[in-house]
């Protein structure tokens, strides 16, 4: 391992490979601060520039500073405008903006940076040492699992929504999950509930779906409330020191999220986005009394945990692609065909064959995730200026961006009526107190939900793979005790509080 | 009836619906040689549909949270004092944006976004043109920079007429 290391910090570190850092993770800031734009679609931006470069690592280590520049940029966008661009900064969001929201953007900006720099680093120490063995156990996984693991991950998102709201979480997981069904199916490609409209036979797209949840709402309640919008500190971000306390809370969270977000990453199909709010919700049920009631509030645990994990969990997302030739999420798929382009095929060879570029990858990521700190860390207070801009200028402008950002999605101005519509109907959503992360992220995994549903239903000709595949059935009883449990706690609480006995 | 119910009742009926389009609409579309298959196109969505109605009916159902009344919380929403916000103006930003999703093609990229972000900073109580147009047409004109050079998205610039 020392000596891969070495060759990998040889193949990296040249004055080129540096400047090449350094451009990625400017780069991949600035474009992944504006909501919609996320990694997945600046990476694919900067293929053919990494391809120009014509040298297997430097374009690598361009395209890691983008990619973790891109995903610092999308958390910077969560709190500062909780407009998150990518699905894996939404959980972000819950405890950064109203940070943010409390004058206190620099800390949160700050914890933000740490916990992510945190992250990848312990995420490509761990990828460095499991690579070669995690890839055998993602291989035991079947698709009747990840039908399975997916349930369990959707069911502990609506689970852990808080007192009251699990039947209303429920319900906006199953309207994403109807929604992911538009469109054409993997099955058999027939177009369902498209209506006979052209514009609905691909679906909808999750960019103009997380704009309309997230965004619009947002920005239509400053403009209803005026109020909401004065709570900044003006855009002066004094305060980005964390204090000792604050370190020492959040240190042991970082520790956690680190080695859970990694190995929910090395799972194709979970990712940052599940590592991220899984990573939320068990933090906030570790969590005791005030700290716990704190989360979505502003906590500092609650910021610390998403950030931590989805950097961990990208890392982790390396693995299978590195180890298997396996994409297991949409990023890592645009870098298989990036490195494919650059003629290099991954896949369980790659570390005999090709030894330089496996360790140069690794180190670049070290060495991306370091200058990003470094850059990052000064800039906070001029990146926070956004704040300052007057209101009467900011809103038209998200309002803007988000209309640019599902209209660059699609090319289509219908689908800027469907923003529209949804916008709204997520406003009226979120009046009534209905929760609106679980309906996306339904949505997400509603596609891949059904393509391993329908193989596991195919290999063993109906129903019956629930019952023979032991690890499948766990997770789905699992999963059912997730949703029953709270709702059954609030019950004997309920009885209690009435003075009813409940025999226990 | 508070309006998380109604939301409810509104679910329960986009689930009769979406339901009546699995069981009863999809299936006759299927070629026999499919219909050997375990799995049809319908039966992701009979399942949901299932599901869906059993959640929205303990919803709709469920005794209201007992306890004490929600302390406010500063800059949320208040539905009883709908009246005291600014909905008009959400509205017409609102009315604003679907009047940029009709002109962007016709309009071409930078007229629409000068007028949308003009016009929506005037709603918003904007009164300084003389900074406002230029912001505008700097951004319009440099985000259209970005997308086409940069990105290679194509936005058409002018109104069709015109190029």
């Amino acid at each position: 391992m020392i000596e891969g290391l070495l060759l990998g910090l040889s193949a990296a570190i040249t004055p080129f490979n540096l400047i090449m850092v350094v451009l990625g993770c400017v780069i991949g800031t600035l474009i992944g601060m504006l909501p919609g734009l996320g990694p997945m679609s600046i990476i694919a931006i900067m293929i053919p520039v990494a391809i120009g470069i014509g040298d297997p690592t430097a374009a690598l280590i361009l395209l890691s500073g983008v990619y973790y520049g891109a995903i610092f940029g999308g958390s910077t966008s969560s709190i500062l405008l909780n407009a998150p661009g990518v699905a894996g900064t939404v959980a972000t969001a819950f405890d950064g903006y109203p940070m943010a929201r409390k004058g206190q953007a620099g800390k949160a900006l700050t914890i933000a940076a740490i916990s992510s720099f945190a992250g990848g680093t312990i995420g490509a120490i761990l990828l460095m040492i499991f690579a070669p063995a995690l890839s055998s156990v993602a291989l035991l996984f079947h698709s009747a699992e990840y039908f399975a693991l997916m349930v369990v991950g959707l069911s502990a998102i609506a689970a852990f929504a808080g007192t009251g709201q699990v039947g209303k979480a429920l319900m906006m997981t199953l309207l994403g999950l109807m929604m992911g069904t538009v469109g054409e199916g993997a099955l058999s490609n027939t177009p369902r509930f498209t209506f006979g409209m052209m514009e609905l036979q691909s679906g909808f797209s999750f960019i103009t779906l997380a704009m309309a949840m997230f965004a619009l709402p947002e920005a239509l309640f400053l403009v209803m409330n005026p109020a909401r919008a004065a709570h900044g500190d003006g855009g002066k971000i004094t305060n980005l020191r964390i204090t000792r306390a604050e370190a020492r809370a959040i240190a042991p969270v970082i520790g956690r999220q680190s080695l859970q977000g990694f190995f929910i990453g090395v799972l194709p199909g979970a990712g940052a986005t599940i590592a991220s709010f899984l990573g939320y919700a068990v933090e906030r049920n570790i969590a005791k009394g005030a700290e716990q009631a704190e989360f979505g509030k502003g906590s500092i645990k609650g910021l610390a945990a998403p950030e931590t994990a989805n950097n961990a969990a990208c890392t982790g997302s390396f693995v299978p692609l590195l180890t298997l030739g396996i994409p297991g999420s949409g990023t890592t798929a645009i870098l298989l065909g990036a490195l494919l382009a650059l003629n290099i095929t991954p896949g369980p060879r790659l570390m005999t064959d090709e030894p330089d570029v496996f360790w140069a990858v690794i180190i670049s990521m070290y060495i991306g995730n370091l200058v990003l700190l470094i850059l990052n860390l000064p800039l906070i207070p001029y990146i926070a200026k956004i704040l300052t801009i007057p209101r009467t200028y900011l809103i038209p402008f998200i309002l803007f961006f988000t209309l640019m950002g599902s209209y660059l999605g699609q090319n289509n101005s219908t689908e800027l009526l469907i923003l529209v519509g949804f916008g709204v109907v997520a406003t009226i959503l979120r009046f009534a107190d209905y929760p609106l992360a679980p309906l996306l992220i339904g949505f997400i995994l509603g596609t891949m939900l059904e393509d391993n549903f329908a193989r596991a239903m195919q290999l063993y000709r109906g129903f019956d793979f629930v019952l023979e595949r032991p690890m499948t059935l766990g997770l789905l009883v699992l999963a059912a005790i997730l949703v029953v449990l709270p709702s059954y706690r609030a019950r004997r609480a309920r009885l209690r509080a009435q003075g009813v006995a409940d025999g226990d | 009836m508070a309006l998380d119910r109604w939301i409810a009742l509104a679910f329960i009926a986009l689930c009769c619906v979406y339901g009546y389009a699995a069981f009863f609409t999809m299936d006759q579309l299927l070629p026999p040689i499919l219909q050997r298959n375990p799995i049809w196109p319908s039966t992701f969505p009979k399942i949901l549909s299932v599901l869906g109605l059993i959640v929205g009916l303990i919803v709709l159902f469920s005794p209201k949270p007992t306890g004490k009344p929600e302390e406010v919380k500063d800059g949320t929403i208040d539905l009883n004092r709908l009246g005291d916000y600014h909905v008009g103006q959400a509205i017409a930003l609102l009315a604003l944006m679907i009047v940029y999703a009709l002109t962007l093609r016709p309009l071409g990229f930078v007229g629409s976004t000068i007028g949308f972000l003009v016009f929506g900073a005037i709603l918003l109580g904007e009164r300084k043109l003389h900074i406002l147009i230029p912001v505008a047409a700097i951004a319009a004109g440099s985000i259209w920079y970005l997308v086409q050079e940069v990105l290679g998205i194509f936005l058409r610039p002018w109104p069709g007429f015109l190029l």
